[in-house]
């Protein structure tokens, strides 16, 4: 079973086709990168993918659940909706880290919120919450420790570096246990001496086994990290294969052309 | 007359501006957080209807409405104001609510929409992101603005002479008139330290909400 099935999604920005028809799947434990030009699509199609932004048509099914469905003309419940936002992880090029909150608070802040609620749903005690609260701390140094900021734990973001918040916003997405993570040039608004330490914990992330669908700039990096590479132009997917067959054996005229842009560059 | 005296009969005077002062801060924040609402509204109607609003509120002088809500009652529906306390204390919370629900509005704006976008893909609900991640950043950035707005809310207190109401400097004008003008600017004492307090409070705030950036 597919733990990713995009289905024809197609998206549209006033009269712009932003998205034409957006098919593939990605399985479990596997690493699919979307490379592709200015403007083709990619971080519209990661938002779909997200929840951020409601395709036009098209449909979307992550590990067997469909998160959504064009055709479906009942809107989904408060908790479904949660459900499904919960399915996907995004790690933004930007960051967007909770300035007025601790690394800490950062990472444990959401699933705090979800446990709390859980918890009051199901009548637990006092004590039950606390230890379920005192649980998510735990897996939360855990998560912060992988991400090699042990010592920040009680740092405010503006007193890191961009690739350390990168990397608590990674650890941010981590705690909820999303079935796909998914980035947005993750590297992008970050000094080039830097980009290395937040390749790193996505490189190890991929050693695990995580399912991630990561949107780069970074031709080595994608190269090195996915078992699948997805080109996409001008809204639609233009070429996919193995990273051999797609940098070492282009067949696309626009990724040959791709290629040799940013090989230049 | 001692100034013992004078001091006595100021003070009485300037009880009123604090009255005025403190039931407008109690009345204007909430409703200019409703103002806000319905300025942000994405119900068209409403949100014209709002703006509207401000925009007469903050076009027209304050002197102007407190007239308008002592005597329109009256005049239009027949139902005169009981005091000349409540015509202020109405007037001056419909103008500080649309100049507060400006700020709010303006806070809220400023919080960039990856704040939001964020909070979303981690699950959050609408509610828990409003209370949870933005307000604070709000607050945060609105302090130094009403810090602001609240002192001149504390000067302009005094425009409520203009309908009987004897405040602070109306006491003063009753001596000038028997010929004594220093009580006048004996009354600038009570202004510049009810309002250095209050700078202090907003100093300490802002300090308190410095422990990050951005
Ligand atoms: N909210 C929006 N409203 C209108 N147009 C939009 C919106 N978001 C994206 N677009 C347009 O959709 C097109 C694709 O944008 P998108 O951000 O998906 O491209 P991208 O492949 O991520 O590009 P980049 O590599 O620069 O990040 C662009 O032409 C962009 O101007
Ligand atoms: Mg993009």
């Amino acid at each position: 079973m597919h733990i990713l099935e995009v289905q024809n999604l197609c998206k549209e920005f006033g009269s712009a086709k932003v998205l034409k028809g957006i098919d593939f799947n990605q399985e479990e434990g596997q690493v699919v990168s979307i490379i592709g030009s200015s403007g083709s699509g990619k971080t519209t199609l990661l938002r779909c993918i997200t929840g951020l932004e409601t395709a036009d048509s098209g449909k979307i099914t992550v590990g067997g659940h469909v998160t959504f469905d064009a055709a479906e003309k009942k809107k989904p419940s408060k908790a479904e909706r949660r459900e499904n936002q919960l399915c996907t992880g995004l790690v933004f090029q930007s960051f967007n880290l909770f300035p007025q909150y601790t690394v800490r608070k950062n990472v444990t802040l959401a699933k705090e919120l979800l446990v709390r609620e859980e918890c009051k749903a199901k009548k637990r005690s006092r004590q039950e919450t606390k230890a379920a609260l005192a649980e998510i701390d735990e897996s939360a140094e855990k998560i912060i420790a992988s991400v090699g900021l042990s010592d920040k734990l009680e740092n405010y973001p503006c007193e890191l570096s961009g690739g350390q918040q990168q990397r608590v916003a990674i650890a941010r997405a981590l705690i909820l246990s999303p079935k796909i993570l998914c980035f947005d040039e993750p590297t992008s608004a970050l000094d080039p001496e830097i980009t290395g330490e937040v390749l790193a914990v996505i490189r190890k992330l991929a050693g695990e086994g995580r399912t991630m669908l990561i949107v780069t700039h970074e031709m080595g990096f994608a190269r090195e990290v996915s078992n699948e590479v997805i080109f996409m132009h001008d809204g639609v997917i233009a070429e996919r294969g193995t990273p051999v067959q797609v940098f070492d054996d282009p067949q696309n005229a626009r990724l040959r052309e791709f290629l040799s842009a940013t090989l230049r560059a | 007359m001692t100034f013992t005296q004078v001091t006595t009969d100021l003070l009485n005077g300037f009880y009123e501006n604090l009255l005025i002062f403190f039931v407008t801060l109690l009345g204007a924040i909430p409703f200019g957080l409703i103002i806000t609402f319905g300025s942000m509204s994405r119900f068209k109607p409403v949100k014209w209807l709002v703006k509207t609003f401000i925009w007469i509120i903050r076009g027209t002088p304050l002197m102007l409405q407190l007239f308008a809500v002592l005597y329109v009652p009256g005049l239009v529906f027949g139902i005169p104001m009981q005091s000349r306390m409540t015509a202020a204390l109405i007037a001056f919370i419909i103008n500080y609510a649309a100049y507060f629900s400006e700020i709010f509005r303006g806070g809220i704006e400023s919080i960039p929409k990856g704040q939001y976008e964020a909070g979303q893909v981690l699950g959050m609900t609408k509610t828990q992101v409003f209370f949870k991640v933005v307000l604070l950043q709000v607050i945060k950035r609105i302090v130094p603005p009403m810090g602001n707005e609240i002192i001149t809310l504390v000067k302009d207190t005094s425009l409520a002479r203009v309908i009987a109401i004897a405040e602070l400097i109306m006491a003063a004008e009753r001596y000038a008139g028997r010929g004594y003008i220093w009580p006048l600017f004996y009354t600038g004492a009570f202004f510049l330290i009810f309002n250095g307090l209050l700078s202090l409070l907003f100093h300490f705030i802002e300090k308190k909400l410095d422990y990050y950036k951005g």
